[in-house]
Order: C-alpha cells, then structure tokens, then sequence
C-alpha cells in the first residue's frame, strides 16, 4: 500500500461508519464542550497549562489501564489533581508557568513508565497519546456524555460572572462576583474538558480542541455571541472531520484532527489580518468635540478613520483633514 | 442652574428642586465612621453627609485612605467603628447602586470583548445563570447600551474591541459600564490618572453632566483637585489620621492644611487652579498628580502617547 493509501482509504466505508458512531458521537461532544471552554482558556492565559492538565491526565489513564481500572475515571482523576494544583498553587502567570514546567514532564515520566509496563496491544497505549480510532465504547461515552452534561451545566450558569471576573476583575469583584473562588471551580470544570478531550484526540493533542478552535474565533471576531459559537463549529469539524477522513486508514486520528484545526486557524488568522487592516470596525463621523478624542485612536491602523476636522490638540499638533 | 458655593449650601442638581433638598434621603451618610489598620489609623469620626446629585472630591497623600473609603462604601472593606449608609440602606458588597471605576485601567492587551459588552456587564455581568432574553427585551437592553454609550461620546467605537481603544476612550466605556446599572452613587478612584488635559476635562464635564440630570452623587478620589474644581460641591481631605470636609474654599487654605499636616504648608492660587506645596521646601509638590502613570504635569512626556 502506497502511503497515500494508507492515509486516505475509503474501503468498507459505510460500515465502518457504522462501526465507528461512538466515536464520532463523541467527537461531536468533544468539539461543543472544548470549543466552549477554549474560549476562557485564551482570555484566561491557560494554554500552557491545558497541556500540563493533559500530560497528567494521561498519566492517571495509563495508570488506570494498567491496573484494569475504567480509563476514564483515570483520566478524571488525574487532570483534576493536576488543575487544582495547578489553580491553588500557581496564581500568579509566572509562578503558574514555573508550576506546569515542572508537573509536566514528571506526569509524562509516570504515563509512559505505566504504559510499557501494560502487557496489552500496542494500539491501546499509543491512543492515550496520540488518539485512535476505536478507542470509545458504550461505558465510555456514557461517562463522556455525563462529563459533558456537568461541564455544560457549569458554563451555563457561570458564564457571565466568570467572563466578567476575567476581564474586569476589580469591577466584578466590587459587583460581588465570587473572583477567587471562581478560579478553582473553572480549573475544575477545565479538568474534566481535558479528561475527555484525552480519550479521544490524546494527551499530546488536546490543544487542538481546546486551544485552536477558540484562537481561531477570536482571530475573525470580538463578539460575545459568535466567538464562543464559531470556536464550538471550529472544534467540532475539526474532530468529527478528522474521524471522518481517517476511519478507513490503521493511522491515528489526531494528525487529520490538527490539521484541520490548523487550517481553519489559519484562514481565519488571514482574514482577521485583513479585518485588521480595515481598522476592525468603521468609527463614525462624530460632531467636533467627540472627533477630537477619536482622534487619538492611534493603535489601530489608518484603514477606514474617521478623523476629519482640525482640531489644535494641546501639544500643538494639528491633524489635517 | 450655576455651580455656586457659598458658605455651607452646596449646589442641588437640575431636576431637584430647592425644598426637596431637606427631605432628602442623602445619598451616602457615615455616622462615625473610624478605619484603621491593626495600630495604624486612617481616619475616625468621619460624619459625612452627602446629597443625591452632590460632586465631593477626596484628596490626600499617599496612603491616607482614600482608597479603603472607597472600599469601604463597596462593602468590601468594613468599617472599624461607626456605619455607613447608601441611599438609606446599610452598606453592603456587590450592591447595584454603586458604580465604580477603578483606578488602574486593567483589561489585558488580548481580550477580544466588544466595547458595548463591557458596558453590558456593568449592567448584569454578576448574575449567574444563562441569560435568556426575548427578542424584546433584548432590542431593549440593545438600546439602553446605546443610550449610555452615547451619553459618555463613546457611541462611536462602540462595536471596537477593548484592545483596540486610546486610555480616553476606554476609560469613558468603563465610566459607561459604571452607569449601566443607574446607581445612585458614582465612585471613582483617580479616573483621570492616566489622561491627557483635553480627555480629562472632558471626562470631569461628563461626570458633571450625569450627577446633574440623574441626580448621582459623585465620589472622585485624586491626587489633583484642578481638573474638577469647577464642579466640586465638597472637599474630604483626609491625611495623618485626621481629615477636613466641606467647600474647598474652606477646606483648601493654608490654615486649615497647615492644621491638618501638623506642618507648614502653602494653598496657592494661579489663575483658578490651586497648588499645594510644603512651606519648608518650595519644590515639596503635595497635589501634582504623583501617580506614576501620570507624568503630564511634571512637564514630561507622557509615555502612553508613545505607544503603538
């Protein structure tokens, strides 16, 4: 077989289709729930530590496969304890940083020391990495779509209070919005994101569900609304298109996965820069005294300003019109 | 009407009328009130007594407690002795009838979030829960983010995201944001800090033109007086463990300072505006703007203007 073969192989097709529902199931459920939480982890700044999350979970699903434990409730587990330390410990960016450094490479250490001691097929253990095809069963989605359930139920209600303590924390902290408490209770919720993220992209990929999609949105948009639905359609073509191209080959489904990601990423950072340069959004033409403090909007590129009359600003400078 | 201050009347705002003054809920009240830490006291006796409508200005040095009034008010920060009451009610935290705008301008460079939606979380950004909303009663809310962001001459960036806004113009969103809930109190922590002249008289003229149409009392901490003068109805001073409140007129003399540092110390007038300076040393500046992120009056370059 040719490598492209290999790669692209639409034998079977249907039945495989078949076959492989649980999986594409919970891609799709996989791509709601990362796109939704990968939102808050850009404007949170915890892309480093999604992956430290991630290679501790898998840490605790290897260990689970070891001893003939359920995988999930490993995986569960082993990215809980590594959020709440990670959210108790480091709060600051910096120490937080120095923090995931350090858990990371020791969380991998363990999941690969568990792996080659696990007698099992190799298909098996290379999945928790990487990804693989058949890697959900009924009990697993079962958990996944409870796992998915709570995590949804958890955003629904705290999606404005934590999207303001993100943003404006003195201001919500002043409103009442629990800032400090909200922190842990998010890096929980993030940890069971990440718990099942793992089952089906791998450890070493769950930033292509958590991280890309969001990063993309945020490149196109600055809506409320769209941001958080774009990255949730982002992630879910991702996942259930790469599973859909990579069902008929024998190689892992992550690379189809981020490379999907990827592209969309980068269309959408191509017309985000485009966006840019048009200067984002048009600024009206306002009377005198208001054009006059637009006129310092000196961050955004000339494009479509909207500055017109002269006005002496008091340094002395006057802008033609 | 005209901002005149004589004696101890302090001006009422436009759509109060004279007798309405009297009867009055006021719209901060202390009785009392004493705040210290562990051995060191910031203030204590504190009665204040301000009216719906009413621009008090709160100056002192660094350290002086400013802020912890502030915080105070929040319900954040409770008070050591005495109480404090809001528009009749006690102090309490996260309470919508306070509007705040903090003093460091804090909203990281990344953040992709629409002006209008900082202004909206003002408005319900601390309720929990999914925000079901009818078409209707969202076209209303729409447009009272409008309104507001109209009102502060941010109409026109309104749809910008954050990162994208000059300090003037989001420091005016963030006044928006203050107002969206109609509080009934304004407090502002050096609002005017990181501005140049032209945006800090324009943000004084708007927060001036608020407390008189609505009617909201205006709470400013800053380090210079001279930006609002103007509109101020009373001066709290608060510095060494002590503090004096009324007209400025009163308040900001060489006497009443001098007694209140325990020091010598000069109120000099220079057309219209007031400098406070150390009698000892004439280069002492008290009330320039020492707020590092301020450097206009000091006659340097302001390094924010030199940002890309």
């Amino acid at each position: 077989m040719s490598i492209w073969d290999r790669m692209f192989n639409f034998d079977n097709y249907g039945e495989l289709l078949q076959l492989l529902q649980n999986s594409i199931i919970a891609g799709a459920l996989l791509g709601l729930i990362g796109g939704l939480i990968g939102v808050f982890v850009m404007m949170r700044d915890l892309t480093f530590a999604v992956h430290g999350i991630s290679e501790l979970s898998f840490a605790g699903a290897s260990f689970a496969l070891l001893v003939g434990f359920n995988v999930v409730i490993g995986s569960i587990l082993g990215s809980l304890i590594a959020a709440l330390v990670i959210g108790v410990l480091g709060v600051r960016a910096r120490e937080r940083s120095s923090i995931i450094g350090v858990l990371m490479p020791f969380g991998l250490g363990l999941g690969v020391l568990f792996l080659a001691l696990y007698p099992g097929r190799s298909a098996n253990k290379f999945g928790l990495l990487t990804g693989q095809i058949v890697a959900v069963d009924d009990p697993q989605l079962l958990w996944m779509l409870g796992v998915s359930v709570v995590v949804l139920a958890a955003l629904a209600i705290m999606w404005r209070p934590l999207m303001f303590a993100t943003v404006d924390p003195d201001i919500a902290a002043a409103r009442g919005v629990p800032v400090r408490a909200l922190s842990p209770i998010f890096m929980i919720v993030l940890g069971l994101t990440v718990a099942m993220a793992v089952q089906v992209v791998g450890a070493l990929l769950v930033l292509a569900l958590l991280v890309t999609p969001a990063a993309a949105a945020m490149r196109v948009s600055a809506s409320a609304l769209w941001v958080p639905v774009m990255s949730v359609v982002f992630g879910t073509v991702s996942v259930v298109g790469g599973i859909l191209i990579a069902l008929g080959g024998s190689l892992p489904i992550s690379p189809y996965v981020t490379t999907i990601s990827f592209a969309i990423y980068v269309i959408c950072r191509i017309a985000g820069n485009r966006r840019m340069r048009r200067g984002w959004v048009p600024r009206r033409r306002l009377p005198v005294n208001q054009d006059a403090a637009n006129q310092d909007a000196g961050k955004q590129d000339a494009g479509k300003q909207q500055n017109g009359r002269t006005t002496p600003v008091e340094t002395g400078v006057v802008r033609p019109s | 009407m005209s901002a005149t201050v004589t004696g101890g009347v302090v001006t009422t705002p436009d759509h109060v009328g004279p007798g309405a003054a009297a009867t009055q809920v006021p719209a901060v009240r202390t009785r009392g009130a004493a705040l210290a830490f562990g051995d060191r006291l910031l203030w204590e006796g504190l009665d204040l007594d301000i009216p719906p409508g009413q621009f008090v200005a709160i100056l002192g040095s660094n350290g002086s407690g400013k802020t912890s009034l502030l915080k105070v008010l929040l319900g954040e920060q409770p008070l050591t002795h005495g109480q404090a009451w809001i528009g009749g009610e006690p102090v309490r935290r996260g309470s919508t009838a306070v509007g705040y705008v903090p003093q460091r301008i804090a909203i990281d460079e990344g953040t992709m979030l629409k002006a209008r939606d900082l202004v909206r979380m003002g408005l319900d950004g601390h309720r929990w829960g999914f925000p079901f909303g009818s078409g209707r009663s969202r076209q209303a809310v729409r447009s009272g983010i409008d309104e507001l962001l109209a009102s502060v001459g941010a109409d026109g960036f309104g749809d910008a995201p954050v990162s994208m806004l000059s300090g003037g113009e989001l420091q005016r969103v963030r006044i928006a944001a203050a107002l969206a809930s109609d509080p009934s109190i304004l407090l502002c922590d050096e609002p005017l800090a990181a501005l140049d002249l032209r945006h800090q008289q324009e943000v004084a003229a708007l927060l001036d033109r608020r407390r008189r149409q609505h009617g909201t009392a205006v709470l400013f901490v800053t380090h210079d007086i001279n930006a609002v003068l103007d509109y101020v109805d009373q001066v709290l001073y608060l510095a060494a463990g002590q503090f004096r409140l009324g007209p400025p007129s009163e308040v900001l003399t060489s006497t009443s300072l001098s007694e209140l540092y325990g020091a010598p110390v000069d109120v000099l007038h220079a057309q219209g505006r007031v400098i406070v300076v150390a009698s000892n040393d004439p280069s002492t500046v008290y009330h320039l703007s020492e707020d590092d992120n301020c450097a206009v009056d000091h006659g340097q370059p302001d390094f924010r203007e030199l940002e890309p």
